[in-house]
């Protein structure tokens, strides 16, 4: 998967000043959670490099937060800018969706 | 909690009253509470309206706070949809006695990339229920979280996590869903709420749609298990449970006038029984509304309240018409004893029907209810359905010791004594009024077929309509048959002719005879008088006879002292 990576460097020429903000919602440490974000963080690593800017949001603590981005699925990586907003859902264990998802890739 | 335990072991199923209309009574109290309901049933069948409705009934009646979640529609469509049936969302959520939670999923937004649980939606739902401390959720539909999140297979086992979830939390909840092709719900929710299974229905039969509720299961519970029709109108949801009622009314002796003198005279003396019912029967033009309208006017007199459901004429035309026959319907109206309910059968279905005619009664408590003509509800249902349609009413009538008439209508060539669709078994009394045909004209006749309880007379009577109502008379039975109308006066006119004439003759004999003591006195008097005369002549005879013996004697003794010698003689003879 890493050398479908190509894609990359093409992203990373095309939006400049763009900054990614992202955030996951999580709802306590659960393995799914950790994992996520240990997923996302490596993606963003690889193809967004300095970039990026990550909020992880614990709805155990902030309950009320999951009405606004309309939350039901845990974890969910939404994508706030840029825009439009994009929902991931699930561990992000499978890196060429959450590339898709993220439109870092063309749907094959 | 544990107090509550104990309650729930003690009191076998607990239940919570729904505050929708007739649905606490076929399920004997509500819904189970703390538990899931499912209520399935196809597009526009009244789902989301049933869920609603639990909830505002919940806050404003039974001050149970309620969570809705919707899946579907906005919080403010949602709003506006109830608004038109009176239900005031803004109201509740300001004070805290509702949340309305609309949930929003875009499937072309998410991508699926692993592992994931509804964690979310657990939450939400969880701070939602918590932040006004609902005892009831409603959500609505969940399955369109099929249509929105992909793996069926974790969606399964997270809903199936979710309602005994909301179970644990003691939570009163309805979960409502799409009816699927050949199972209650598209997506099998069935499996997962089976506690208790409302369905709901909307059939349209010959253009003409009915809703109709089904209680497809109910754990631990007695319950209806027929389909009961319901309503939804202004205020809400209105099932009804008629059929449960039974045949346990009970009954009075009390007796109430017809309004027609001649017929109380014709059932016993007294009219009909107070909470029996009256079929008139007849084909067109019988003057079946016309008895009608007598019975509501002498119920309006004795000051008790009528209603009068027409479906064939509008109130003002009856009302008009009724007037020509001298009743005034307008003064009762006037005064809020009578009211008219007027309606096309064709507007809407049968149940809808039964459902408006007993919410006003429910509402109006009349006395005396008129179904003018009842047959007319047949245009839109079987006869079947208008019998069971007409034995619920019935029912309900008599269990509120309402007296009912209704009319039926006997088309042409059909059997006079074969009501349309059977009802005559369902009436305590039945007048059949029938056209009589004789010399080239139609008269009405009126009898009474039975009056179940009390003696009735057994004779046809014409049936007049006039200027001052009703009119019932006596037909001529004689050995040319029975006479009505033209042919009966001038039936009338020859006996009277007769008897005058007979009248003549006696009385020409009376006078006959009377000169004839007359003559006989004169002659009797005539006779006296002869008689009286001879007597007197006889008289006359003897003073004379008398007095010529008297002056015999005297002249004798004159003779003698003329003589002397007598007197010698005599002396001498001595």
């Amino acid at each position: 998967m890493k050398t479908k990576g190509a894609g990359g460097p093409r992203i990373n020429s095309e939006p400049k000043k763009d900054i990614w903000e992202l955030r996951l919602y999580v709802a306590g440490q659960t393995p799914k959670s950790l994992g996520a974000f240990a997923n996302l963080k490596k993606i963003c690593e690889e193809h967004l490099q300095g970039k990026y800017h990550i909020e992880v949001i614990d709805l155990l603590k902030n309950p009320q937060l999951a009405k606004g981005d309309q939350i039901l699925a845990i974890p969910t990586l939404v994508r706030k800018l840029p825009p439009p907003i994009k929902k991931i859902i699930g561990d992000l264990s499978n890196t060429l969706r959450v590339l898709v998802g993220l439109d870092l890739r063309q749907r094959m | 909690m544990a107090k509550e335990k104990t309650k729930l072991l003690r009191g076998g199923l607990q239940k919570v009253p729904t505050g929708v209309v007739g649905l606490d009574e076929i399920t004997n109290g509500g819904l189970p509470k703390g538990r899931p309901t499912l209520v399935c049933g196809g597009a526009g069948s009244g789902k989301t309206l049933l869920g609603m409705e639990f909830l505002v009934r919940g806050a404003t009646r039974f001050n149970e706070p309620g969570v809705f979640m919707s899946f579907e529609e906005s919080a403010e469509e949602l709003t506006k949809n109830v608004a038109s049936l009176g239900f005031d969302l803004n109201r509740l959520t300001a004070s805290k006695r509702l949340l309305v939670d609309f949930v929003h999923i875009e499937r072309s937004e998410i991508e699926e990339t692993g592992e994931y649980d509804l964690e979310g939606l657990f939450i939400r739902l969880g701070n939602a229920i918590d932040s006004i401390g609902a005892k009831r959720v409603v959500l609505d539909t969940i399955e369109s979280l099929f249509a929105g999140l992909p793996n069926p297979s974790i969606l399964r086992a997270e809903l199936r996590r979710l309602f005994r979830w909301l179970k644990k939390k003691g939570m009163t909840a309805i979960i409502t869903g799409e009816r699927g092709d050949n199972a209650l719900t598209r997506h099998g929710l069935e499996e997962y709420v089976s506690d208790c299974v409302i369905l709901l229905d909307h059939r349209v039969t010959d253009q003409i749609s009915t809703r109709r509720l089904r209680i497809v299961k109910y754990r631990g519970s007695t319950h209806g298990t027929n389909e009961f029709p319901f309503l939804i109108d202004e205020r809400g949801i209105v099932v009804m449970p008629i059929t449960s009622l039974g045949l346990k009314h009970i009954v009075t002796s009390q007796r109430i006038s017809t309004g027609i003198p001649r017929l109380d005279t014709m059932l016993g003396g007294k009219g009909y029984f107070r909470g029996s019912s009256v079929l008139v029967s007849g084909t067109a033009g019988t003057g079946k509304t016309s008895i009608a309208a007598h019975f509501v006017d002498a119920a309006c007199r004795r000051g008790e309240r009528s209603v009068f459901f027409a479906f064939e004429e509008s109130p003002s035309q009856i009302i008009r018409n009724m007037r020509s026959i001298g009743i005034d319907l307008q003064q009762w109206v006037g005064k809020g004893l009578l009211q008219f309910h007027a309606e096309r059968p064709t507007v809407y279905g049968l149940e809808a029907h039964l459902a408006s005619m007993h919410k006003f009664i429910e509402e109006f408590k009349p006395k005396v209810v008129i179904v003018d003509p009842v047959t007319n509800l047949g245009s839109v249902a079987s006869e079947a359905d208008v019998k069971a349609m007409l034995t619920q009413l019935l029912d309900q009538m008599k269990f509120n010791q309402t007296t009912i008439l209704f009319t039926t209508l006997t088309g042409a060539g059909d059997p006079l004594e074969q009501t349309e669709v059977g009802m005559s078994s369902l009436a305590d009394t039945w007048l059949l009024l029938r056209d009589i045909e004789i010399g080239g004209e139609r008269n009405r006749g009126l009898y009474i077929l039975k009056s179940r309880g009390m003696a009735h007379s057994n004779q046809i009577r014409e049936f007049l309509l006039t200027g001052k109502g009703v009119d019932l008379i006596d037909v001529y039975v004689g050995p040319s048959g029975v006479l009505t109308g033209s042919a009966r006066m001038s039936q009338e006119t020859r006996e009277r002719d007769i008897e005058l004439a007979h009248q003549k003759e006696i009385e020409r004999r009376k006078l006959n005879v009377e000169t004839k003591r007359k003559a006989l006195e004169a002659q009797i008097a005539s006779l006296r008088a002869q008689f009286q005369a001879e007597e007197q002549e006889l008289k006359k005879l003897t003073e004379q006879e008398k007095m010529r013996q008297n002056g015999v004697s005297q002249l004798r003794e004159k003779i003698a002292g003329m003589r002397k010698e007598d007197e010698n003689s005599e002396r001498r003879n001595r």
